[in-house]
């Protein structure tokens, strides 16, 4: 096990290296150079910016300015925000949770409800239920997030009014950020209705954003299944007599979970993809409105550090995800 | 000699490869009523001057967010009605299937030309040359599709042009990995050998002998990287780095009309209808075309 996550490990490494070199060369190929950038609109004189050009050490050579770069993020330096001026690390950090709260929930509600629409379709196949519920998550899958979230919200706020329209929580409701999570920081502030507010206003997001894992879950739940139920192994347990039940919530669910684990796992890659658009839309303050504002007010040293730190989430998920493979199915971690 | 031995005949010509695809192809019901969408989005697309009743950018100053016909206040002037400057919503949607296919095409043939090269290349020279572009290829997968496609068009510009690049560039690696895997496949095949024991050049062993081989998955994947392109081109429309208005194409038509989402639903439900309609259209037909084309399902 040791040497299968070391291997795994090993090509993590590289990987990173191309990252960092991509957010590096970002920056050098936007329009303009970053002093230009940092200066605006204004202009400025062709001295003072040699002089702030040598300030910065932008007049070293690329490569001597990429092992400082790399020396910088590996410490967590990251630069700073040209408009805040905070350090690029510490604004992901704040946004971060608001984006983590929104994936958690969006994730257990595709799986809540991909996984067995999934299982039951694969069990009734050819029926109208498998029928129905492969239209509908190919459709999902398909849907454009960003017209969905505004279906949802042309229904659930503009008809019938039950839910907000955008927002983490109501502006009546102050709350001490104390895990950045909103509902766990509303049950802890003594605000009333606080928590209320925060659910209503989570409902919306985590269905838009849902919607795609939940139809990749269970389509891919459902052929798992398939694949599965026609092993022997399957066969023997029925003809020993066991209850179906039991067949298919123990032999079967357990062996057709393998695939389906690591296709959770390769969500979270399309759940960050998708928070871009859906906490636009939401103007839910996480890291994916962040990084669209963060690209219009050409605020590029944030652009370039978000790209860097969630570029290093997905392949670090993807690892973990990988090693839950090999944890669950020896034959992946004995292969050579 | 005068009895010379009789051919044996067939009572049945096999069928030929594409006889025997339309069989499998024409089972699958979904994937028909994909076909049937996409020819739809062709001849609209092709004839869109002469089928869409407006012009597509004509403000019509008497007829600002007019609902459709079957609502009241709507006329069969603008059947789907118009949007906050007067103009025919049935028009821009029909002059949108235009700019929607030409997105798909040209982002999948770029990204399909640029991953068979170097998935070819990669699978003929096992040595530096794969190992470098797959970690490449490693790098673009790490950061999630449509950030990339973000930050290449914050390189390259705003526009429909550098957006079809974007999402080219973005979905390379699926195809990189694809035309190696089934290269490799290929290669420890004896008719290849063959071909090279008999003198085949580097070129022909690739393009000519190997190539041809490895299509059926690249073709699946193609049809799915259509519906993908598309999807990713109005979600760069829609954050406005796409297409800039008042081209007609639907992720841009959606962020103008997103301001009177409480007040005019048709402006945002009908162009996400059309995206959505030409998405799973693509996808249908791409489900079907893996059935029909991959050996390991097709008798199972």
């Amino acid at each position: 096990m040791l040497r299968f996550f070391l291997s795994r490990l090993g090509l993590l490494i590289p990987t990173f290296l191309g990252v960092t070199v991509i957010a590096f060369s970002f920056i050098r190929l936007v329009p303009g150079d970053p002093i230009e950038l940092l200066i605006g609109e204004r202009g400025i004189d062709p001295e003072r910016h040699a002089y702030l050009l040598r300030e910065m050490g932008l007049d070293r050579p690329w490569y001597v300015q990429y092992f400082d770069f790399l020396g910088n993020v590996l410490q967590g330096d990251l630069g700073r925000s040209i408009v805040t001026k905070q350090p690029v690390f510490l604004e992901f950090l704040e946004l971060f949770p608001a984006t983590l709260e929104l994936s958690i929930f969006a994730l257990t509600f595709a799986v809540l409800i991909g996984l067995p629409i999934g299982i039951l379709a694969g069990v009734k196949r050819g029926t109208v239920f498998d029928h129905t519920s492969m239209t509908l998550s190919l459709t999902g899958f398909s849907m454009p997030i960003f017209w969905w979230a505004l279906l949802l919200i042309i229904f659930f706020s503009g008809v019938l009014k039950w839910t907000p329209v955008s927002g983490r929580i109501d502006v009546l409701f102050y709350v001490e950020p104390v895990t950045g999570l909103m509902l766990i920081d509303t049950l802890l502030s003594d605000e009333e209705g606080a928590f209320r507010s925060a659910v209503s206003h989570l409902i919306l997001p985590t269905v838009a954003l849902g919607t795609i894992p939940m139809a990749v879950i269970a389509r891919q739940t459902r052929s798992a299944m398939l694949e599965v139920l026609n092993e022997d192994y399957v066969r023997t347990a029925r003809a020993k007599g066991l209850p179906p039940a039991r067949v298919i919530g123990l032999h079967a669910l357990r062996n057709a979970l393998i695939p389906v684990v690591t296709v959770i796992g390769l969500q979270i890659g399309v759940l960050l993809a998708g928070a871009i658009l859906t906490e636009t839309i939401f103007a839910w303050p996480g890291i994916g409105k962040w990084l669209v504002d963060s690209i219009s007010r050409r605020d590029y040293p944030s652009v370039q550090g978000g790209l860097l730190l969630i570029a290093l989430l997905v392949m670090t998920v993807n690892l973990v995800v990988d090693l839950l493979y090999g944890l669950i199915n020896p034959r992946i971690r004995h292969a050579r | 000699m005068s009895t010379a031995a009789e051919p044996l005949r067939n009572s049945q010509a096999p069928p030929g490869p594409l006889a025997e695809f339309w069989h499998y192809f024409r089972e699958n019901k979904g994937a028909v009523a994909g076909l049937a969408v996409v020819l739809l989005l062709i001849f609209l697309a092709a004839f869109a001057d002469v089928v869409a009743p407006h012009s597509p950018f004509e403000q019509y100053r008497d007829a600002f967010l007019q609902p459709p016909v079957w609502q009241e206040g709507g006329s069969f002037e603008f059947v789907l009605g118009t949007d906050a400057t007067g103009r025919d919503m049935l028009s821009r949607i029909i002059h949108g299937s235009r700019l929607s296919l030409l997105i798909g095409c040209i982002a999948v043939t770029l990204s399909l030309s640029v991953g068979i090269s170097l998935g070819l290349l990669a699978a003929f020279f096992r040595t530096a040359a794969d190992a470098l572009i797959m970690r490449l290829m490693d790098v673009i997968l790490a950061v999630p599709s449509l950030l990339l496609a973000l930050v290449i068009v914050a390189i390259l510009g705003p526009g429909l042009v550098n957006a079809m690049i974007a999402v080219a560039v973005v979905y390379v690696p699926h195809y990189v990995r694809l035309a190696r895997a089934s290269a490799m496949t290929e290669l420890s095949k004896d008719y290849v050998t063959a071909s090279r024991v008999s003198g085949a050049g580097l070129f022909r062993l690739m393009l000519i002998t190997v190539l041809p081989n490895c299509m059926p998955p690249l073709i699946v994947q193609a049809t799915l990287g259509f519906s993908s392109a598309v999807l990713d081109a109005a979600a760069l429309g829609f954050l406005g780095v796409g297409a800039q208005p008042p081209t007609p194409e639907w992720g841009a038509m959606l962020a103008d009309a997103r301001e009177f989402i409480l007040r005019a639903w048709w402006v945002v439900t009908f162009p996400g209808l059309a995206i959505l309609i030409t998405v799973l259209a693509f996808n249908l037909m791409g489900d079907g075309l893996r059935d029909a084309l991959d050996p390991k399902l097709k008798r199972s």
